[in-house]
């Protein structure tokens, strides 16, 4: 029977042959896609802001679906997976990257209906940031509250 | 000059999230778990808004904006309605990103079919 | 009869006819004159991602059954499995073919399990001819173990990319152009490793513990072989296998010793560390080698196909990955 190697001395093997990722690379082309959307957005809110006449505070409202309705489209067409696979965080990270967790989600569960498919799974991916988002605003808001009633 | 400091922002908040993935070895789930958990306690500590006021876009469109708006909304709402705001306020500011992204996503799950 | 672990087949049971179907980025990779039929689109024409896979499973059945000459009712026993939950691509092919059916599940390495039993029912004298195949789908993979298939996520380099693809073969004691002489059935190998994202290093041992338990059982060394082809261990995979025999004391070629995941694709396909999924060992098997076989340009061949057996669940939880590979030693029959 053939003996089989150490668990620990084989996981140390494993880690020695892994293919080391292209950190800068990647963190490069993060930045450059990460920071064309937000070039977008701030594009955007030019356009509501001198044209539709929004003020700064409200014009993110618009540029925020805006940009969310670019991503879903991207992301019907077949496109946004194919940006996500070569820029990494620079297209998760903003807002479209957030509506793509969402598009995709209710894309792929389309055949298995629109109320336990679609309805059931659009927040599949997405959901644990709004869990976190709201559970964390909820605990800082309160903590500042507290904080200011003191001082 | 706003449009320049829009893309080195949202850059930077991207390759932070990129290093998190690459190094730290998180899922994009934990990642933007974590950012937007970042934003939300960065917006209690009132030092979100002046990079908002700074950069624009570039600190809107990250996924960090998210916590900060969710802050944001439950402390504005506290001030106007007291403690009860804290719930009622908490999605004032995000409800057009969620709700556009589930309408679209809705709809785009009615015409479209994953290609793969 | 057997000699230690490993199952010998005295009546050389033999592989009558065999099939192999792909999909488009298969039939633009350097076996795509191997496939017996390519669909040139995902869905293989129908509705779902999981239909696709049922159609390529049934599509490579049909076609071995089709080129050696048999209908459904010659065949008294269909062994298949699949990558999805309960089975479901070879349970409902099953259905189509209407035959005497054992589902497996023994995730990627399902070729050669596959191929093992319909070797031990035939040689033995229970089942007459035997149809065994299995079948995995790039896009129904995806959905079922990672992210939705539109979903812009970047993987690292020791990713592997699923084959959509089948593969087929007819069992028999008839003549046979190929005989199956020994199979070595593997045990389950956990040594602790828990990246999703690079199984083929999860699955080298388990490949390395069937390959050297095979080779002491017979008596035999590597070079007893013309060829030893693992299933899917991609590119990392197959550095640590080699690297484990090496450190076991075995004098081999490396050349020798192959990857079914490394022969699918191009380099420049974008496939990470190379192919993986149930359709790795089986297409390159029943398509490409069995060619080589027919033709005698190989004329002994140990093919191991190795499987991951975890499930997202296990993965959320925390567990680690046990993996198993089994081992089947054909020959060009006379």
């Amino acid at each position: 029977m053939a003996r089989l190697p150490e668990a620990k001395a084989y996981q140390a093997l494993a880690r020695s042959k892994e293919t080391t990722r292209p950190v800068a690379a990647n963190v490069a082309r993060a930045f450059l896609v990460g920071g064309l959307i937000s070039v977008v957005g701030q594009a955007f809110m030019w356009l509501y802001e001198t044209v539709f006449g929004f003020t700064e505070q409200t014009a993110s409202n618009p540029t925020v679906a805006t940009l969310v309705f670019l991503s879903v489209l991207l992301t019907g067409l077949g496109v946004y997976d194919k940006i996500g696979e070569w820029a990494g965080a620079g297209s998760i990270v903003p807002v479209t990257g957030f509506a793509n967790t969402m598009a995709s989600s209710a894309l792929d569960a389309r055949s298995e209906g629109l109320v336990y498919g679609v309805g059931a799974n659009m927040f599949k991916v997405a959901g644990p940031v709004i869990v976190f988002g709201t559970v964390a605003a909820f605990v800082v808001a309160l903590v500042r509250a507290v904080v200011e009633a003191l001082v | 000059m706003i449009f320049f400091w829009a893309f080195v922002v949202g850059g930077l908040i991207s390759a932070v999230g990129q290093l998190m993935m690459d190094v730290g070895r998180l899922t994009p789930g934990h990642t933007t778990v974590t950012l937007v958990v970042a934003g939300a306690v960065l917006g209690g500590l009132g030092w979100y808004e002046p990079l908002i006021r700074f950069a624009g876009a570039g600190a809107s469109v990250p996924i960090t904006s998210f916590g900060y708006a969710l802050t944001t909304g439950a402390l504005e709402e506290l001030k106007r309605h007291g403690w009860i705001g804290v719930i009622t306020g908490m999605f004032e500011i995000t409800s057009a990103g969620i709700s556009a992204a589930i309408i679209f996503s809705f709809l785009a799950a009615l015409v479209f079919r994953p290609k793969g | 009869m057997r000699r230690g672990r490993t199952w010998l087949f005295p009546n050389r049971p033999g592989i009558l006819a065999s099939a192999a179907v792909g999909g488009p980025k298969e039939g633009e990779g350097p076996l795509a004159g191997d496939f017996d039929l390519i669909f040139d689109d995902v869905y293989a024409g129908m509705q779902t991602f999981e239909q696709a896979e049922r159609k390529l499973l049934e599509s490579a059945a049909e076609i071995a059954l089709k080129k050696a000459g048999l209908g459904k009712d010659d065949v008294d026993l269909f062994l298949a499995g699949d990558l999805l939950s309960q089975g479901v691509t070879a349970s409902f092919a099953a259905r189509t073919m209407g035959m005497p059916f054992i589902g497996l599940n023994g995730a990627c390495s399902t070729s050669m399990e596959g191929l093992a039993l319909a070797a031990l029912a035939v040689d033995a004298g229970r089942v007459r001819r035997a149809l065994t195949g299995t079948a995995s789908h790039n896009l129904a993979a995806e959905r079922t173990y990672r992210y939705p298939t539109e979903y812009g996520a970047q993987k690292p380099p020791t990713a592997q990319w699923t084959v959509t693809g089948a593969g087929a073969g007819i069992v028999a004691l008839d003549p046979a152009p190929v005989v199956i002489t020994a199979a070595t059935v593997g045990r389950v190998v956990d040594l602790g490793l828990k990246d999703p994202l690079n199984m083929g290093a999860a699955m080298a041992p388990a490949a390395y513990d069937t390959i050297v338990t095979h080779l002491e059982d017979m008596t035999r060394s590597p070079g007893d072989y013309d060829l030893i082809v693992t299933g899917d261990l991609g590119r990392i995979g197959r550095e640590l296998l080699l690297e484990l025999l090496e450190q076991a004391g075995l004098r081999f070629d490396p050349e020798k010793i192959v990857d079914a995941g490394l022969m699918i694709y191009r380099e420049d396909q974008g496939v990470f560390s190379g192919a993986s999924g149930a359709a790795s060992s089986a297409a390159v098997f029943y398509g490409h080698l069995m060619k080589h076989l027919v033709a005698g340009t190989i004329f002994r061949l140990l093919i191991v196909a190795t499987g991951a057996l975890m499930s997202p669940v296990t993965y959320q939880q925390g567990e680690s990955v046990p993996t198993i590979a089994h081992a089947v030693a054909v020959e060009r029959g006379r």
